[in-house]
């Protein structure tokens, strides 16, 4: 069967969005802890726009009415050996 | 909109949904008021631990009937909730947390939880990513049947029974009043319209506070900022939640791999600050390498951040309270919320449906506060 790949990150399809909108999930932030779009390494960057797209499509609200999900830091994954330096300065 | 209820509750956070299922089940017309989405105060910032390893006699009692609900929870509700029972090791540091433990290990055993004390060797078998050195332990306790499930699911697996039963869930709806009859709840005012009904529980978390002072109830609340991190997915490496009350820190690894856990940064302190901090993510990284030096290649993703509705004894603040008839408490957990849920929700359901009150309940009440004494949970990180 043909899938079409919303979120890559938590492999979410679609169909799989449709499904959550219909059962009454009919906002960003819920969706998002419906489904963990936007948790994974892309934090949304890749999903988040198509799911407001399909979203608006469903429900006739415009996607510049949303409310977007909070962002969370950092902006790219960071290893915890990185932050854990004890100081930034020598690590160069 | 419906204008009249059995029970009206303020917030939809699991302790307020899984209220909604319970009193649904007993008929009761429900009607759950949440300012945002449900899921969106503490219980979605939460760290998705389930712990029976408490000081106090309420708080371990509460959560070991609690995991006896759980564990059979995903079925009840009929969706997968991610209950799983890894353990929970507690790092105990000096001679002095080391009294501490054993006092709490004999109160827990007398409640009838399995518990040991593992001696510094035992623990890499429980977890062998840890660094006992580094953990700096003399001991740790651990039971095996503490563990995690996902408050997501839990919460919307609630919200979805109890609608099934007829219970209403009107989300993004902001409380604007209370009214008061002949020292009586009487109704509701939302923004979506009024609601009356004779009972209404505040499980607002935090925001329980405002909701208590708009019928002259003060709630001693304090809100703390909490800071959790989330890492990338790793295969399964351990399955215990790894706690030490010194350290301030709690880790373990969720079901889809990411390794999910917080510390309070040592300059925290009281009030309604919601920015993510720099001084966390160095904090808690140097810490959790310290504790695990693996994970140091692992890449950290999200860091989030949310309150805490904290009592001075750290224990929740439930039941009726004696100004004002009807009018129910569901708050206060003080980080627990989630763990004692399924055992909150259903003490208040006996107390609201036939009337039933237990020492537990009692021992728990807003009127506690009054007395001089007062028997604090020390079993907490932050």
């Amino acid at each position: 069967m043909r899938r079409s790949i919303v979120c890559r990150c938590e492999d979410i399809s679609e169909e799989d969005v449709l499904k959550a909108i219909r059962s009454g999930y009919t906002d960003l932030e819920e969706l998002r802890k419906k489904l963990r779009i936007g948790m994974g390494p892309c934090q949304g960057r890749v999903c988040i726009q198509l799911v407001a797209k399909i979203l608006e499509r469903e429900t006739g609200k415009k996607v510049g009415a949303m409310k977007m999900p909070t962002v969370r830091p950092p902006l790219i994954p960071v290893s915890l050996g990185t932050l854990a330096s004890e100081d930034d300065e020598k690590q160069g | 909109m419906k204008n009249k209820a059995d029970v009206v509750i303020i917030g939809g956070g699991v302790n307020g949904c899984s209220l909604a299922y319970r009193l649904a089940r007993r008929n009761l017309d429900v009607v759950v008021v949440e300012k945002g989405y449900l899921t969106s105060g503490a219980t979605g910032a939460c760290g998705a631990g389930i712990r029976q390893q408490w000081s106090t006699k309420e708080n371990a009692s509460l959560a070991i009937q609690s995991v006896k609900i759980f564990e059979k929870l995903s079925a009840e509700l009929g969706q997968d909730i991610e209950f799983r029972q890894g353990g929970y090791l507690i790092a105990v540091h000096d001679s002095k947390e080391l009294e501490q433990a054993e006092k709490n290990v004999e109160m827990q055993r007398s409640l009838g939880l399995k518990v040991d004390v593992l001696s510094p060797e035992e623990i890499p078998r429980i977890a062998p990513l840890l660094d006992v050195q580094g953990m700096a332990v003399v001991a740790a306790t651990f039971c095996p049947t503490d563990g995690h499930a996902n408050p997501f699911r839990t919460t919307f697996a609630y919200a979805d029974a109890a609608k099934k039963q007829g219970a209403t869930f009107l989300t993004h709806t902001e409380v604007t009043k209370l009214t008061v009859r002949n020292k009586a709840m009487s109704s509701v005012t939302t923004t979506q319209g009024e609601v009356a009904a004779p009972v209404v529980v505040n499980a607002a978390g935090i925001d329980s506070m405002r909701i208590a002072a708009m019928v002259q109830v003060p709630l001693p609340l304090m809100p703390f900022r909490k800071e959790i991190m989330a890492t990338e997915r790793l295969e399964p490496l351990f399955e215990a939640m790894v706690i030490s009350f010194k350290d301030g820190i709690y880790f373990s690894q969720q079901k889809e791999g990411q390794i999910v856990g917080g510390i309070p940064i040592p300059e925290e302190r009281s009030g309604f600050k919601t920015m993510p901090t720099f001084a966390f993510l160095q904090h808690m990284s140097r810490t959790l390498v310290r504790y695990a030096p693996v994970l140091r290649h692992v890449n950290m993703l999200r860091h989030w951040t949310n309150y805490y509705d904290v009592t001075p004894d750290a224990r929740p603040i439930l039941g009726e309270v004696p100004q004002v008839k009807g009018f129910i408490q569901c708050s206060g957990f003080s980080g627990h919320g989630f763990m004692i849920s399924p055992m909150v929700a259903k003490l208040l359901t006996d107390y609201i449906v036939d009337g039933k009150t237990t020492e537990v309940l009692e021992n728990l009440r807003l009127d506690r506060f009054k007395g001089g004494s007062m028997n604090k949970e020390l079993s907490v990180v932050g």
